[in-house]
């Protein structure tokens, strides 16, 4: 197990009370604000001592509040990587990255500076001063600091969270490039939907100090009751999918997964490349017959395997379709007046706007 | 107007060597005060922090009296400095080291203080998850950043011993060549018949020194923060 947490803290009116374990190469801590995200990571990382706590990463012990261990933070070997970057201000780029490095002991020295400033892009920065540096550049260099104190799991607290649209699509790739190489497994905070969907690979959602749900990113975006207080409407099936072609003529490209063909605006992506993709659930209507005379281009034929507990209006709708989950989300009214019920074939219909470029991230193709 | 006199250059002279090891002296024990009453939480803080602020509100005479009585030759620590370890301050030079030292500890302090507070603490918690012992944190971190703070401080405690005159003269007196400072030997001139000519001399020295003393301390302190905010 990669992550064992169990922590009960109280502060001022919030209590948090969190139980999860997480073997996931990437975990997303999903929550509103509030709900307890950050404390959390400040527990697992020691600049927080929660009242009651067993924490485990990696099989270390680094808090048993039952048996009085507690690991200081500096000894805990935990990286971490703010909201706000957080760079030593005295320190020049180079300096900033190797500062963990000293602390680091030599047996343990693994990671690789070349490496990392090659992959983190920012081999033209090191002699620059952090406060030259855009936002994207700092979270990019407290990615390599952090990592190259070779911690054993990397802490990002909303890592981009200040960074506009154009930026955080910029830092993504990178994230993703950490994830797929194997190295430390990552456990990022963040309160959209959108940037889990492309970046986990295992999901704890929190609200109001308490774990709602965990597991395979896959389980938990496809109930979009988890994603009630937020993000509600960005919840959803995620699916692999293949790039099987470009039609030039309509500038769409084609998408091969196993629930079917999917249709989307031309992506810049070559023939063959693995793409996640994130069918919402609020986007997909059913349809008892195979629907005729209809402009969306995305139609997945499928058996509807479960429907969701619900108690307000809509209610979630979980599909097989051809071994990919789909899930809708639709009335209470029309399940009733459809009589959908599991193991009922169904026609999920997706309108081709509903690929969001920020969740087509290309994916590894692991824990999918 | 002719160049000073032997005389003259002696207090200056001793002055500037009052002044820097008043200032030298009491850095260190500044820096852990400027700590303790910023990040200490500690019973009594409130009465510490009277206790450092007193020579900046009392009168200087006030404060060369306890000093007299507590550090002079029949005082409890004078006589014990004396006995053990052979440090006397009354009639010394370093008696009025110890008078300009203790008169600009305040000043030290509130300055080193401030930019204490200035510090953004998240990035020592930042060097802590870096594998930085405390220590070390202070050592890479707290004190870099907090440098012009220590250099605005030493001016000020400078300037101050350089100034200081109601709290020597009582606790040390005025002997030429041993602790007849700058002031002093001003105030002396003035109390003499045609005297005039070496107290304008001496004053002009002094405003040259305190001139130097801030131009050099808006100089460091400027190629400090480029240093640590550029």
């Amino acid at each position: 197990m990669i992550l064992d947490v169990d922590i009960r803290h109280r502060q001022g009116g919030f209590a948090l009370e969190a139980r999860f374990q997480s073997d996931g190469r990437l975990t997303a801590l999903f929550g509103p604000s509030g709900s307890g995200k950050t404390t959390i990571v400040n527990a697992v990382s020691g600049l927080v001592r929660p009242d009651h706590a067993h924490i485990v990463v990696q099989g270390r012990v680094l808090m048993d509040t039952k048996k009085n261990i507690v690991v200081p933070k500096h000894r805990r070997r935990i990286g971490y990587v703010f909201q706000e970057g957080r760079l030593f201000p005295h320190l020049n780029v180079r300096h900033n990255l190797l500062f963990g490095r000293w602390f680091t002991p030599k047996d343990a020295r693994t990671a690789n500076f070349d490496h990392l400033v090659d992959l983190l892009g920012i081999g033209h920065l090191l002699d620059r001063r952090p406060s030259t540096l855009s936002g994207g550049e700092k979270q990019r260099v407290a990615i390599g600091r952090a990592l190259l104190a070779d911690p054993q799991l990397l802490l990002m607290d909303e890592p981009l969270a200040s960074l506009d649209e154009a930026r955080k699509s910029e830092i993504y790739p990178y994230i993703e490039r950490l994830r797929d190489e194997g190295g430390v497994p990552i456990v990022l905070v963040s309160h959209s939907v959108a940037e889990i969907a492309r970046l986990a690979t295992s999901v704890v959602v929190l609200s109001d100090g308490q774990v709602m749900a965990s597991g395979p990113a896959v389980e938990v975006l496809r109930h979009t009751n988890y994603f009630a207080q937020s993000g509600l409407t960005e919840a959803g099936a995620l699916i692999e999918a293949q790039v099987s072609r470009h039609d030039e003529t309509y500038d769409l490209t084609v998408l091969q997964a196993r629930a079917g063909r999917l249709s989307v605006p031309r992506l810049p992506h070559p023939i063959g490349t693995s793409l996640r993709v994130r069918l919402r659930a609020r986007d997909i209507i059913l349809s008892l017959k195979a629907p005729e005379g209809l402009s969306a281009l995305n139609v997945l034929p499928g058996f509807i395997s479960s429907i969701d507990d619900a108690e307000g209006a809509s209610v979630d709708v979980q599909l097989d379709c051809g071994g990919d989950p789909v899930v809708a989300r639709v009335t209470r009214k029309s399940v009733e007046e459809l009589g959908l019920k599991p193991g009922l074939a169904v026609h999920a219909i997706i309108k081709s706007i509903a690929f969001d470029p920020e969740a087509l991230g290309v994916t590894g193709g692991e824990n999918m | 107007m002719e160049g000073l006199s032997p005389e003259e250059w002696t207090a200056v002279r001793l002055s500037l060597k009052v002044a820097f090891v008043a200032m030298a002296a009491s850095l260190i024990p500044g820096i852990a005060i400027a700590f303790l009453l910023e990040r200490g939480r500690f019973w009594g803080r409130q009465a510490l922090d009277v206790l450092v602020h007193l020579p900046l509100v009392l009168p200087p005479v006030v404060v060369g009296w306890f000093l007299l009585i507590g550090f002079g030759r029949r005082g409890p620590i004078g006589v014990f400095l004396a006995e053990q370890f052979g440090i006397v301050f009354s009639f010394r030079w370093t008696g009025a080291a110890l008078a300009c030292a203790i008169m600009g500890f305040p000043l030290l302090v509130r300055a080193i203080r401030l930019s204490i507070a200035a510090v953004d603490r998240k990035l020592e918690d930042a060097a802590g998850t870096l594998g930085a012992h405390p220590a070390w944190v202070f050592g890479v971190v707290t004190l870099p950043l907090i440098l012009p703070g220590i250099i605005a401080g030493m001016v000020l405690s400078f300037a101050k011993a350089m100034g200081e005159f109601g709290a020597t003269i009582t606790f040390v007196s005025s002997i030429p060549g041993e602790t007849q400072t700058i002031p002093s030997a001003i105030y002396a001139y003035t109390q003499v018949p045609g005297g005039e000519g070496g107290a304008m001399r001496l004053t002009l020295v002094s405003i040259v020194i305190s001139i130097g003393a801030l131009w050099l301390s808006e100089w460091l302190a400027r190629r400090v923060r480029r240093r640590v905010h550029a």
